[in-house]
């Protein structure tokens, strides 16, 4: 039922409302609203026992196992949720002074130091807010470091983003969104760039290269330093796109593979929420050649005090991409898990990460799937084609992924990257324990018997949820977006 | 180790099962030479008891502040059921709702957002949020470039009375596609976009931005501004805040026809300051310009049985089937904050977020009057405000700021960088937080604030 099912005309909570209002008002009639805005009139108790109910319908991190590919699905710390809301970081207004922000400014300007050491990248700004916003704000920078070339006269013919064909949606519709055309570079069967095609696709007019490492086909790029020279001697710069930072945090650095920009998602690797989408935290690190150019504002250290920088002291700045400092509360939960994991603790994340992985794809592989890279090391993730499955049994990676929810799992990435077809792309994280993945192997097992056996069911499927699978052709055909009386 | 259970024997076992010797051996394909040396500015880790000394000592240098400033981010009351609800783990670690049958509890209440964002700002349907409402300007912008196709010009009309960094962030996201923002300049004596000053013969323009109330506080002619736009064939994105909707005329009824987008920052409807941040945009529209909105949106349809269910919907505008095609490159949304919006909505209901709205005007009414009654400030601009006013000051604003920031008083926003022709004035707020004492208290210390 809809909240605005139970809603009844004149119910009213009073300890939610202001009291003794003071009804004098200086607004003209011809301003004001004559109809009463559709919100529901519900008790208090009505609402929380709504929403309560609601929040039961969900899979989360915090009920299931949920190993989706490049999504980095991994335990939220409660602690870090606790200490960022203190009233102390919930009250304070963005345009505060620094001298009513130095605890703020200071976990801000911490985070930075931190940031910089496990990328290896010279500066951080933390300004973006999500990844996309962070991809947004480095190829920006791409373009202000062109611009600024030849004595400010800029390099015109720099037009060309190259992009492997393995690439996150977001990475092209950023490019576009900058004004630089995208060219897609193939990859070749071992999964990683091919090299040739790169040296052909280089030249005056490139830009600069956007690249996930470890690809999103769940793979270490091993010529990664053959492409930076190759990019780089085109004098075009490499993007890197953090959103695998979790296989490698704390065991290589980005600036060591030659990175010249790179995002991060600290909804990923730093364990912030994903909140049912969002928010999320993109800060963006640079080398050297791009420190004028982050996005602003950044805390900068004077002594024992912290204070802002903005345009005015950045004048070469890309700007801000928010109003005033990106996702300051997100912000702050990435810092107090990185102080939890402390310097020991970041290489650990990757190295279990990669252990579960790695484990998952050997029994599942034992246990009669494809992989799509089988000569290939899992990093923190790895893909599964169940191409076989589909054409011997008419199932589907949708049919066994709605399947798997009947087991009680979050279904992986399904049908990403493009490349593989049928595919699940598997990350279990590092703070998933052997029983939990034991678990997931034998409902795939369980699953894979039933697509033998009785093919329908798996077409049915779920059973055991909410609702049945939903009719997503109709939702776009016949749009409902809004309730109507 | 923190948050990895694996012990010895449980690493053991799937090390063997892999075949290799070592988790280092996993490694293997990464070259030697790319493996760090290690962390040199990442201190060693900390118990959660310890970090939370660090934080408690932390955020306690920073509290207690007593807020007089608006200028885009807003002090209201926040029902205690609203976060305790939204930091159920079931909201706060749910993924983005891609499998719709594992996700039905966020995307009904997206529906339910959806329903309640469409009818505070008059419009058919909304998104289900954006980053901020910075952003989302920004999102308004090229989506009315993507809807008026009667345009070729890509110009869009840009008040100065519109948050000055809403106008930059729209600036520094739209630049790289040829579109241009052109300003238009205020009255200032009123402090609002002039009807009469509107250019007689603008030329194609695609769309006109209009801000209610403006930066200033100020009460825009809404009316005559969007049958202006209208006549001359362009759009209207209206710039709102979410707050004064339920005292205000919503964007759908403005002149004639409406606005034909509406965006704005959703931070008032239960989102605590937090330096900032995370907030929410949000963007509703006219039907027609559906598949031109950014950002995900949720419909609800049935399920195999013929029961109600609720999905993703028009995914088909979006970055991961469109790539470089794409509407937009946004990708997360900030679902969490629409949960508490939501909640918050539900909570206030229709009524209470009307007195919110009106406590709050006439606190602000309040306030200009005390700080008028010390001699030492007087309002600018001539029109009618809704919970924001521009003061001008005797004593030198920094100097203000100074002796209150010290007492731990945030006397308003300082608008010398974005306005210097204004002079020596600050932007005053007062929402329905704040008590005849609150007001009183700082009229008190403006007085014995010396030249």
């Amino acid at each position: 039922m809809l909240i605005f099912e139970q809603s009844r005309t004149g119910r009213v909570n009073t300890a939610q409302q202001p009291a003794n209002v003071n009804t004098a008002s200086s607004i003209p009639a011809e301003f004001l609203r004559e109809d009463k805005p559709l919100l529901p009139e519900v008790s208090e108790m009505q609402a929380v026992r709504h929403y309560t109910r609601l929040s039961t319908k969900n899979f989360s991190i915090d009920t299931h196992f949920y190993p989706l590919g490049s999504c980095t699905m991994k335990y939220n710390p409660r602690g870090c949720n606790t200490l960022a809301m203190l009233p102390g970081f919930l009250n304070r207004h963005p345009d505060s002074p620094a001298n009513m922000s130095q605890g703020f400014l200071s976990c801000m300007h911490d985070l930075q130091e931190i940031l910089k050491d496990v990328t290896g990248m010279e500066e951080v700004s933390l300004a973006p807010m999500a990844g996309a916003q962070g991809e947004f704000a480095g190829v920006a920078m791409i373009r202000a470091y062109h611009d600024a070339q030849n004595g400010g006269k800029g390099d015109p013919d720099r037009t060309e983003i190259l992009v492997p064909d393995a690439a996150h949606g977001t990475n092209p519709a950023t490019a576009t969104m900058c004004n630089f055309k995208v060219r897609e570079i193939p990859t070749n069967s071992d999964g990683d760039v091919d090299i040739e095609a790169l040296k052909e696709a280089v030249g005056p007019h490139t830009a600069g290269i956007m690249l996930t490492n470890p690809s999103t086909l769940g793979v270490f790029e091993r010529k990664i330093k053959e492409i930076a020279g190759i990019v780089h001697d085109a004098g075009g710069l490499l993007y890197y796109d953090g959103a695998n930072l979790n296989a490698i945090l704390g065991k290589v650095k980005p600036g060591d593979m030659g990175f010249d920009v790179i995002h991060m998602n600290l909804h990923k690797t730093f364990s912030t929420p994903h909140g049912g989408g969002g928010p999320g935290a993109g800060p963006v690190g640079v080398s050297k050649r791009l420190i004028p150019f982050l996005p602003v504002p950044m805390v900068i250290q004077d002594g024992d005090k912290f204070d802002v920088v903005t345009e005015k002291s950045n004048p070469q700045s890309i700007g801000r991409l928010s109003a005033f400092m990106g996702n300051a509360g997100v912000l702050l939960r990435s810092y107090i898990y990185a102080r939890l994991l402390g310097s020991q603790g970041m290489h650990r994340v990757a190295e279990y990460a990669t252990l579960n992985a790695n484990y998952m794809m050997k029994k599942l592989e034992q246990a009669g799937f494809d992989l799509a890279f089988p000569n290939r090391r899992a990093t923190h993730e790895f893909i599964v084609t169940l191409k076989k499955q589909a054409k011997e049994h008419n199932v589907t990676a949708m049919d066994f992924a709605k399947r798997l929810l009947d087991y009680g799992f979050h279904a992986p990435t399904t049908y990403f990257p493009l490349l593989v077809p049928e595919c699940f792309l598997i990350e279990p994280t590092e703070t998933e324990a052997q029983d939990a993945l034991d678990g997931f192997i034998a409902a795939m097992i369980a699953i894979q018997k039933e697509a033998e056996e009785d093919a329908e069911k798996l077409k049915g499927a779920p059973y055991t949820l909410p609702v049945r699978r939903l009719d997503d052709v109709k939702a776009a055909k016949e749009l409902d977006l809004t309730w109507k009386k | 180790m923190p948050f990895i259970p694996h012990t010895e024997d449980d690493v053991k076992s799937m090390l063997a099962a892999i075949g290799v010797d070592s988790i280092d051996d996993l490694f293997d394909e990464i070259p030697t030479e790319l493996l760090s040396e290690g962390l040199t500015k990442v201190p060693e880790g900390v118990s959660e008891m310890e970090i939370s000394r660090i934080m408690h000592e932390r955020a306690e240098q920073d509290s207690r502040a007593l807020c007089f400033a608006g200028a885009g981010a807003y002090e209201h009351h926040i029902p205690a059921a609203v976060w305790e609800i939204t930091t159920r783990g079931e909201y706060y670690s749910a993924y983005t709702p891609y499998q719709a049958e594992a996700s039905q509890g966020t995307l009904q209440l997206l529906y339910e957002y959806q329903t309640m964002m469409a009818s505070l700002t008059g419009m058919d349907i909304s998104n289900a949020s954006l980053y901020d409402g910075a952003s989302a300007l920004a999102e308004g912008v090229l989506m009315a470039v993507r809807a008026n196709r009667k345009s070729k010009s890509k110009r869009i009309l840009m008040p100065r009375t519109v948050n000055p960094k809403y106008r930059q962030v729209a600036h520094n996201i739209v630049k790289g596609q040829g579109i241009t923002l052109e300003e238009l300049d205020f009255d200032m004596q009123g402090g609002h976009i002039n009807i009469d000053s509107l250019p007689k013969d603008p030329g194609d323009f695609t769309a006109l931005v209009i801000p209610q109330p403006n930066y200033f506080g100020i009460l825009e002619d809404i009316d005559a501004l969007t049958n202006w736009a209208h006549e001359h064939k362009a759009l209207v994105i209206a710039v709102v805040n979410p707050t004064s909707l339920a005292l205000l005329k919503s964007p759908g009824s403005w002149g004639e026809k409406g606005a034909d987008i509406t965006c704005g920052e959703g931070q008032p409807l239960g989102a605590p300051l937090s330096s900032g941040g995370p907030y929410f945009g949000f963007m509703a529209c006219r039907e027609v310009y559906v598949r031109q909105m950014p950002g995900r949106i949720i419909g609800r349809t049935v399920d195999l049985d013929g029961n109600p269910g609720f999905s993703l919907t028009l995914q088909a505008r979006e970055q991961h089937i469109r790539r470089s095609k794409a509407t937009s490159n946004i990708c997360t949304n900030q679902g969490l904050l629409v949960t508490a919006a939501t909640i918050y909505m539900t909570l206030v209901g229709p009524d209470g977020l009307h007195k919110v709205a009106q406590a709050s005007h006439a606190n602000t009414q309040d306030l200009i009057a005390k700080l008028e009654a010390t001699g030492k400030a007087k309002r600018i601009f001539s029109r009618p405000v809704f919970h924001e006013a521009v003061m001008q000051f005797e004593v030198p604003t920094d100097e203000i700021m100074k002796q209150m920031s010290a007492q731990k008083i945030l006397p308003g926003v300082e608008l010398k960088n974005d306005y210097p022709e204004l002079g020596n004035v600050m932007m005053v707020c007062a929402t329905e937080t704040k008590t005849q004492a609150d007001l009183t208290t700082y009229a008190d210390l403006l007085a014995k604030i010396a030249k």
